[in-house]
C-alpha cells in the first residue's frame, strides 16, 4: 500500500486534487502545496488555533487533520470568508474586526476570524458552552460565551478586549 | 513522523481486518496525530474509522445508544443529552476548545492517551510508552498526577472528561465482537497499561442507561477554560425527606482512569442529605488516596468538590 494518495478538497470554492504523502496536515497542505497561507502555524499541535478553518462549515484545527483523511471536504479558509458577501470584500466579522482593532500583529487573526464564524454558526444551531446555565434553553451570545467558546483561540498581544467586542457586534 | 499508510473503513468488520500488526484505529486524530508528531505513537497504518456507521445517537428507552464515531459537539449539542444527562453535556463541554471538540470522537476521547508529560517526551523514560524503563514522574513533575490507584510503575491520570460523567451515569462500552465492558473494566487496574482492550478491537458504541436523578459535572482547572483537570466530579443524588436515596460520585483527574467513588456512595445511601455527611464520604474515599510530594492538594481540592456538587444537587 502507498504512503502517497490522491487528495481531493474544495479549497474556498476552488477543486484541488493533489497527491499528498499520507503525513501531511491539512495545514501543511493549504500552505506548502496549495499556496493559501492565511492559515498560520502557531504550535502544530492544536493548542493555539492560528490554523482554524471550517472544514464542511466547522471549525476545526488544520494542524491536526491528515490531509488523507479530509478528503473529500470543503475547506475554507480565511481567504474565503469574504465571498460569503461581494467578492473581495470584508465579510461583516473582518469588518468588525477591524473598526474594533480586534488584533495587533494579526498573526493568530485568520484563526480567530475562521473560529468566530465557525462559533457563530454553532450558537445560531442552539449549542451551548461550558458557561451555559441551563442546557435547555437557547443563549445568547454574552462576552462571557463569547470568551468560553473562543477559548481555542490564542492571542498573545493579548487583544481578546477587542476580539470579543467585534465577535458580539456581529453576534447581535 | 513515521511514514504509514491509510486506509478508511466503512465497515466494522473492514475496519478489524485493515488493524493489522503496528495499526491503529484513526478517530478524530486530536490525541492521535500529536502524539504520531511527537514521536510518541509510531503506526505504520491508520484505519480511518470516523465514516463507520456509528455516527448516530439513539434513544435508547430512557437511555442513550452513542455511536463512537460520534463528534464530541455533536453529543454536547443533542437535546436529549441536554435534558436528561445534563452532566455529561456538561462534562464534553468542559473538555479541550471548539474546534477539537468539532474533530473528537467519542470511541477517540475513551481511549486518548494521558498527558503526563513523560509519557509525551520520547527523550525520557516511562513505562507507559518503553515499559521497564522507569517512572521518573514519581520523583519528578506530578503536580497534576494520579493521587489514588497508582503504582510505583506509573502514576498517570487519565485526562477525559467525558469519561468521567460515563464512569458516574454506569455506562457500557460496546467492543466489536467481544460484547460490552463497563468503564472500570474498559480501563482496569494496571495504570501501565492504558486500558484492557487488545489493539484490534473497535468501541462501536456507549450505551448510557436511564439515570432517575439530578446530576452534574464541575472542573477545577489553571486556568477559566482549555485545559485539563485538576481534579473534576459528575456527581448525581437522589433525596427524599433529607435522606440520600441514592447517589453516584466519579471524580477525574486523580487517577489512571476515572475514579468511581463507590465508597463516598455507600457512605452515603440511606443517611442525611447534609454537609456533614457528604464531608464524611468523601473522606472515606480519599483515605485510600497516596498523594505523592507535590500532588497533596488534589486531596482538599477533591474533599470539597465532593462537598459542594452535592450540596447544590440536594
Amino acid at each position: 500500500m502507498p504512503e502517497e494518495s490522491l487528495v481531493t478538497l474544495v479549497v474556498n470554492g476552488r477543486t484541488r486534487r493533489i497527491a499528498v504523502d499520507t503525513r501531511t496536515s491539512v495545514l501543511d497542505l493549504l500552505r506548502e502545496r496549495l499556496g493559501v497561507t492565511g492559515p498560520k502555524k502557531g504550535c502544530d499541535h492544536g493548542q493555539c488555533g492560528a490554523c482554524t478553518v471550517l472544514l464542511d462549515g466547522r471549525r476545526v484545527n488544520a494542524c491536526l487533520v491528515l490531509a488523507v483523511a479530509a478528503d473529500g471536504s470543503r475547506v475554507t479558509t480565511v481567504e474565503g470568508l469574504a465571498d460569503a458577501g461581494e467578492p473581495g470584500e470584508p465579510s461583516e466579522l473582518q469588518r468588525a474586526f477591524v473598526e474594533c482593532d480586534a488584533f495587533q500583529c494579526g498573526y493568530c487573526t485568520p484563526g480567530q476570524l475562521c473560529s468566530a464564524a465557525g462559533m457563530l454558526a454553532e450558537a445560531k444551531d442552539g449549542w451551548p458552552s461550558a458557561v451555559t446555565d441551563d442546557l435547555a434553553e437557547p443563549t445568547d451570545l454574552t462576552r462571557e460565551e463569547i470568551r468560553e467558546r473562543m477559548s481555542g483561540n490564542l492571542c498573545r498581544c493579548g487583544a481578546y478586549v477587542n476580539i470579543v467586542e467585534a465577535v458580539r457586534r456581529v453576534a447581535e | 513522523m513515521r511514514p504509514f499508510t491509510y486506509a478508511r473503513a466503512t465497515t466494522p468488520d473492514e475496519a478489524v481486518a485493515q488493524h493489522t500488526e503496528g495499526a491503529a484505529y484513526l478517530g478524530g486524530g486530536t490525541n492521535l496525530v500529536d502524539l504520531m508528531r511527537l514521536g510518541v505513537a509510531l503506526p505504520s497504518h491508520l484505519v480511518d474509522v470516523t465514516r463507520l456507521p456509528h455516527a448516530q445517537i439513539e434513544t435508547d428507552g430512557d437511555g442513550l445508544l452513542i455511536g463512537a464515531a460520534v463528534r464530541n459537539s455533536d453529543l454536547a449539542a443533542h437535546a436529549v443529552v441536554r435534558e436528561r444527562f445534563p452532566m455529561l453535556a456538561r462534562a464534553v463541554l468542559t473538555g479541550a476548545s471548539g474546534q477539537i471538540r468539532n474533530m473528537a470522537t467519542v470511541g477517540g476521547n475513551l481511549l486518548q492517551r494521558t498527558r503526563c508529560p513523560y509519557f509525551q517526551d520520547v527523550t525520557r523514560p516511562c513505562n507507559r510508552r518503553d515499559p521497564g524503563t522507569g517512572c521518573p514522574a514519581r520523583e519528578g513533575e506530578h503536580e497534576n498526577l494520579a493521587i489514588l490507584g497508582h503504582t510505583p510503575d506509573c502514576v498517570a491520570t487519565h485526562p477525559s472528561d467525558m469519561a468521567v460523567a460515563l464512569a458516574a451515569l454506569d455506562a457500557r462500552v460496546r467492543v466489536h465482537g467481544r460484547g460490552e465492558t463497563g468503564l472500570d473494566d474498559l480501563y482496569g487496574d494496571d495504570p501501565v497499561r492504558a486500558s484492557a482492550l487488545r489493539p484490534d478491537d473497535l468501541i462501536t458504541h456507549v450505551r448510557v442507561p436511564p439515570l432517575a436523578m439530578r446530576g452534574t459535572y464541575r472542573k477545577v482547572r489553571e486556568r477559566a477554560s482549555f485545559a485539563f483537570a485538576l481534579v473534576s466530579i459528575a456527581a448525581a443524588l437522589d433525596v427524599a425527606d433529607g435522606v440520600v436515596r441514592d447517589c453516584r460520585i466519579a471524580l477525574g483527574g486523580v487517577a489512571a482512569k476515572p475514579w468511581r467513588a463507590r465508597r463516598a456512595e455507600a457512605a452515603l445511601r440511606g443517611g442525611p442529605a447534609t454537609e456533614d455527611a457528604f464531608t464524611r464520604a468523601a473522606d472515606a474515599e480519599l483515605a485510600a488516596a497516596e498523594p505523592l510530594r507535590d500532588n497533596g492538594y488534589k486531596i482538599p481540592l477533591a474533599r470539597n468538590l465532593v462537598v459542594r456538587t452535592l450540596g447544590e444537587l440536594t
